[in-house]
């Protein structure tokens, strides 16, 4: 049985429909990206499913506990990190820790605060005041109030969203260890990149509905996966390029031409370097090499036929 | 952040943490909510120092630029102007609950608290109440301040005491006003305003500078069916030792009145309506 079940998920704020009947499952140990544009309803889901905000329709059960007739209960079992950290500035990191700590009525909140602090690399900064933090600190201090008492799910909503690239990568692994650990986790996110990594299933998310979910590698075969584009030299011969790239091309995938530009489908994975050692060898005429992953808009172009809309509106409330 | 640690840091809990229950529980999360405000206290100089440099600017201010103009049959000026600056300070200082409680939402910090298994009211009653021992330090100094400049207990410790508990009973019930002003409003800036905006009038137009007697009668009219009014003049026959009539009943029925409908008001916006995000 899921640990999470939401089931035809509406809310309205107004007008505009923020969820018009979201369904998604979280299996007990798994990662869960729910992919979207701003304003596609993942927030709002999420706050539901936190018991933050009530729908107007449908169902959510998280650890057969309903969200809706016993908040109290749910709250026992999630632990929430939301897009801004949550974190009293005020206070020391272990002070914010250990607050948590009382409030759930931990035996040892002193001791299981120290713990946290070491595991998430913040022992340096313990007796600091929050508002000295660097955005990554904050984040991953955050996580740490989000898991004091141990959730059985994890919700991390936008999570790398706002930090600087290296913190993101920071994020990541730390992420990934948590998931290593067993957290079942609940992840939004606006990056592809970024539920790729970290997601075992992911749901894409358009103007409140699922649109599409499997594994990142079926939806990316769904969408064609990655493409390299050749920019071929003047004494270019281009039915040897195509056959230059045969080890790495997508069967079925038909390269298209434009220009002096060539772009195959290439399997995932498939780096830069590869292309151009084999390409050298072929001694195919070459000026510039790319490799373009798809973006959160490559799944949308291929799953809606639009790009991805921000829609601010909605999530704004 | 290493495998070894976290495994035994993050791993999720086989028994579900018990759930506690009931008022006693309600009243031990407020406190502990109650706490994270109160330890800042200390730290936070700036506030205090305002804080406490106001009312000891308002009370120079009347009592030497205007007290020698102003005269108010059967007082001195001092004794008539003190209580009346202690209750406009306790009640200007409720407007940091409405401060303080649009912070934590503009932050996310109340996203954080909602999502916890704790009583929901705790949120609001450890923020006010902590608000009014904030409260209490700058009454002490005020007081200090005024016994230097000669103000007296006249009425004796004991009144003097059921005065300043008075005052600060009027602002806590106050302090629910500012929280539902700090709910409604979309930043914290709005809160700063919409909280002191209306408190000047409310202090102003009342007994606490000048006899309402004095004022052009439409205002002495508005001024005596002030609430405001009716607590300054408790707690300053309570101090000055006179009769208080009627008036410090009065005062604890509007007290306990606007503490009743405004929590029950902020309680159940704040547990019915989304935050912002």
């Amino acid at each position: 049985m899921p640990i999470v079940e939401a089931e035809g998920l509406v809310k309205r704020f107004g007008q505009t429909e923020a969820l018009r009947g979201l369904d998604l499952q979280l299996d007990r140990g798994t990662v869960l990206g729910v992919l979207g544009p701003n304003g596609a309803g993942k927030t709002t889901a999420v706050r539901i499913l936190t018991t933050l905000l009530k729908p107007d329709a449908g169902r959510a059960v998280i650890d057969g506990v309903d969200v809706v007739a016993e908040p109290h209960k749910v709250r026992a079992r999630i632990g929430l990190t939301g897009q801004y950290a949550a974190v009293d500035e005020r206070l020391t990191a272990r002070e914010n820790l250990e607050l948590v700590g009382r409030f759930f009525r931990l035996g040892d909140a002193r001791g299981r605060s120290v713990e946290l602090l070491r595991a998430f690399d913040l022992a340096e900064e313990a007796d600091r005041p929050v508002k000295g933090f660097s955005g990554g600190m904050r984040r991953r201090l955050d996580i740490a109030m989000s898991l004091v008492a141990r959730p059985r799910v994890l919700f991390l909503d936008e999570p790398t969203t706002g930090l600087d690239p290296r913190s993101r990568l920071g994020m990541w692994d730390l992420i990934e260890s948590l998931v290593a650990q067993g957290t079942t986790t609940l992840l939004t996110t606006q990056y592809l990149e970024e539920a790729d990594r970290l997601a075992d299933r992911i749901v894409v998310v358009d103007h409140g509905h699922v649109i599409a979910e499997g594994t990142a590698d079926e939806l990316k075969t769904r969408i064609g996966g990655e493409r390299v584009t050749i920019t071929l030299g003047p004494e270019a011969d281009v039915g040897a390029t195509v056959a230059a790239l045969a080890p790495f091309r997508i069967d079925g995938a038909e390269p298209a031409r434009e220009g002096r530009e060539l772009t195959v489908g290439v399997r995932p994975g498939t780096t830069t370097p590869e292309v151009v050692r084999q390409l050298d060898r072929s001694g195919v005429d070459v000026h510039d090499v790319t490799i373009q992953r798809p973006t959160l808009d490559d799944v949308f172009l291929a799953l809606t036929g639009h790009a991805a809309e921000e829609r601010t509106q909605e999530e704004a409330a | 952040m290493t495998a070894s640690t976290t495994a035994a840091t993050v791993a999720p809990a086989e028994e579900v943490h018990h759930l506690q229950h009931g008022v006693v529980s309600a009243l031990r999360d407020s406190w502990i909510e109650a706490t994270r405000h109160l330890r800042v206290i200390p730290r936070n100089a700036d506030l205090l120092i305002f804080a406490t440099l106001q009312p000891i600017m308002f009370v120079v201010l009347f009592r030497y630029v205007f007290g020698g103009s102003i005269t108010i049959p059967g007082f001195t000026y001092n004794q008539y102007l003190m209580p009346g600056i202690f209750a406009q300070t306790v009640v200007f200082g409720s407007a940091f609950t409405g401060i303080g409680i649009a912070e934590d939402m503009q932050k996310g910090f109340i996203d954080r608290l909602r999502s916890l298994p704790i009583s929901q009211s705790a949120v609001l009653i450890g923020r006010t109440v902590s608000d009014t021992l904030r409260n209490m330090i700058t009454f002490a100094v005020m007081l200090a301040v005024a016994f230097a400049i000669g103000f007296r207990f006249d009425g004796g410790l004991l009144r003097g005491i059921a005065a300043t508990a008075l005052l600060l009973a009027f602002a806590y019930a106050f302090s629910w006003i500012q929280a539902l002003i700090g709910l409604s409003v979309k930043s914290v800036e709005a809160a700063n305003s919409a909280g002191f905006i209306w408190m000047f009038p409310m202090t102003f137009v009342s007994s606490a500078f000048v006899d309402t007697a004095s004022m052009p009668t439409w205002l002495g009219k508005v001024a005596d069916a002030n609430p405001f009014t009716l607590a300054t003049n408790a707690a300053r026959a309570l101090y000055n030792g006179r009769d208080p009539g009627n008036s410090v009943w009065q005062a604890l029925l509007w007290a306990a009145g606007i503490t009743v409908v405004f929590a029950f008001l902020t309680i159940r916006r704040f547990t019915t309506t989304a935050t912002r995000g």
